[in-house]
């Protein structure tokens, strides 16, 4: 029932010569995202992706399971020495992520080119 | 004193995963023939996608033979979302998410949803059945809250 989350990986680099891993989400991110989300962070090489920046702008529905995820996410990205930026959610979930303190952790942006500037 | 008229809308969900965007949709369909913003049905349908969660998962313990029902009552002003399980209702509230402690491994990652519930609606309240079971979570948002 739950629509299948689809997630890759894009290697980009910011306006300022910085290299960026682009985790790419698409469909739901709830319980059943373990592995397009976690999983496919974890399979990053810690030492050689730093800048990670997460692309929601194809997540139609993201519930507090995977409101943990993304949470769990920037667990293991703030004990590896890497920094975790997002975009493209809806005004609704940056509502919502705002509310959960994620902001606290991750930097919202509007889109990709705004987040890459940032960097 | 005219008696408010009130339109019911009822949904009943398989405890399974995933089954909560039926009445997510289901909620912010009546919502928006009510004449609700488009923010404040976005609210809505997190809110009423958690409490289904939490009825499929805790309340009936994602067991199949038990289903979660969804009473909508449209008001003139407001509207009523009860989703009710089979469920013994819940002991305490659980303490307000702190991303802090989340993040520092002193806290579950997990646990936000009724956080999320009672934030993102006007009124929220869990009732545990006498019974011991059909415990339910009613929930209500109003019309033109900040216009």
């Amino acid at each position: 029932m739950q629509t299948e989350t689809k997630s890759h990986v894009d290697q980009v680099t910011s306006p300022a010569g910085h290299p960026v891993t682009v985790l790419r989400f698409e469909g739901d991110i709830a319980s059943t995202s373990k592995d397009a989300v976690l999983g496919v962070y974890q399979a990053l090489p810690k030492a050689t992706n730093k800048l990670i920046l997460l692309d929601f702008t194809k997540v139609d529905y993201i519930n507090s399971s995977g409101i943990a995820l993304v949470i769990q996410l920037l667990i293991e990205a703030s004990n590896s020495g890497q920094k975790v930026y997002a975009y493209g959610l809806s005004a609704h979930f940056v509502k919502v992520f705002t509310m959960v303190g994620i902001t606290k952790y991750a930097g919202l942006f509007p889109s990709q080119a705004e987040a890459l500037a940032a960097l | 004193m005219s008696a408010m008229k009130t339109t019911n809308v009822e949904v009943r969900l398989p405890s399974r995963m995933g089954f909560e965007k039926v009445a997510m949709s289901t909620a912010a369909s009546v919502a928006k023939l009510m004449g609700f913003r488009d923010d404040r049905i976005e609210d809505l349908k997190t809110a009423v996608a958690e409490a289904c969660i939490n009825a499929i998962e805790h309340g009936n313990r994602l067991n199949e033979k038990l289903s979660v029902g969804v009473v909508l009552s449209a008001g003139e002003d407001s509207l009523e979302v009860k989703v009710i399980d089979d469920g013994t209702g819940m002991k305490k509230q659980p303490a307000k998410p702190d991303i802090d402690r989340k993040m520092h491994g002193e806290e579950d990652a997990r646990g936000m949803g009724m956080f999320l519930i009672q934030a993102l609606v006007d009124e929220a309240e869990w009732v545990a059945g006498s019974d011991g079971k059909s415990s339910y979570v009613r929930l209500v948002i109003r019309l033109d809250k900040d216009a």
